[in-house]
């Protein structure tokens, strides 16, 4: 198990309730975290039009967690 | 030459765009270009009051630095700049501009449009659209309305 921070963006934070939280988990890529969050909170978007970030940096869904990282959650995008 | 080729920022204040056109300004510049995206008053046949924009600013500023890097070498651009709101937005006002010089009009049109298309796809921004009907909702998302322009939870 390691200890990583989730953030949730627009239509997640509201889902979620919350703009982050501290997870103890099992998951070993980001792609199995936001599976687990995804069931527990609701979220109704599929992960393939999501995004996710891992320190700041874009990640792909297959990125290996590391214990401390800040893994954050973007639902699909509507800038412009 | 500008000292700065490409500078995008994310800012919760109006857009200057007399004030970045200057800034693209070179002696072997033959062409400027550019694009602004407005908020307009109709969506997916609902009625639109207003806009909140939400943006991670730290990936959202590196990734558009990398779409402007992107097309300037892709186009041959002299320098290229934008910039996206956040906050609260009303209609008619301006949510995003991009703009490009270049020595010749093809690779200024094409730049600008890769730079605004590839905004729209790869920056983490999202929009929270306001309706007449008082309802809102998150734009691209799948939210549980039927009409949603995401899809709809089933997939189809």
């Amino acid at each position: 198990m390691i200890d990583v921070t989730a953030r949730y963006f627009a239509v997640f934070r509201e889902q979620a309730g919350q703009e982050a939280e501290v997870l103890s988990t099992d998951a070993v890529t980001a792609g199995e975290l936001f599976a687990q969050i995804a069931t527990r909170h609701g979220f109704t978007d599929p992960m393939a039009r999501c995004k996710v970030a891992i320190n700041d940096e874009l990640a792909g869904w297959e990125e290996e967690l590391n214990e401390g990282d800040v893994v954050l959650f973007f639902p699909p995008v509507a800038g412009g | 030459m500008p000292l700065n080729r490409a500078t995008f920022e994310i800012t919760d204040r109006p857009i200057d765009a007399a004030a970045l056109t200057h800034e693209l300004r070179a002696d072997s510049a033959g062409a400027y270009a550019s694009f602004e995206g407005w908020v307009r008053n109709l969506n997916e046949g609902q009625d639109v009051t207003a806009l909140d924009y939400e943006a991670h600013e730290p990936v959202a500023v590196s990734e558009g630095e990398k779409i402007l890097e992107e097309a300037l070498e892709r186009f041959g651009l002299l320098a290229a700049a934008s910039r996206h709101r956040v906050g609260h937005l009303e209609i008619g006002d301006c949510a995003v501009w991009v703009g490009v010089s270049a020595p010749h009009r093809g690779s200024a049109f094409e730049g600008c449009r890769y730079i605004i298309d590839e905004l729209k796809q790869r920056l983490p921004i999202w929009k929270k659209e306001y309706y007449l009907n008082g309802h809102s909702d998150w734009i691209n998302c799948v939210t549980g309305r039927s009409d949603a322009p995401g899809g709809n939870p089933t997939g189809s």
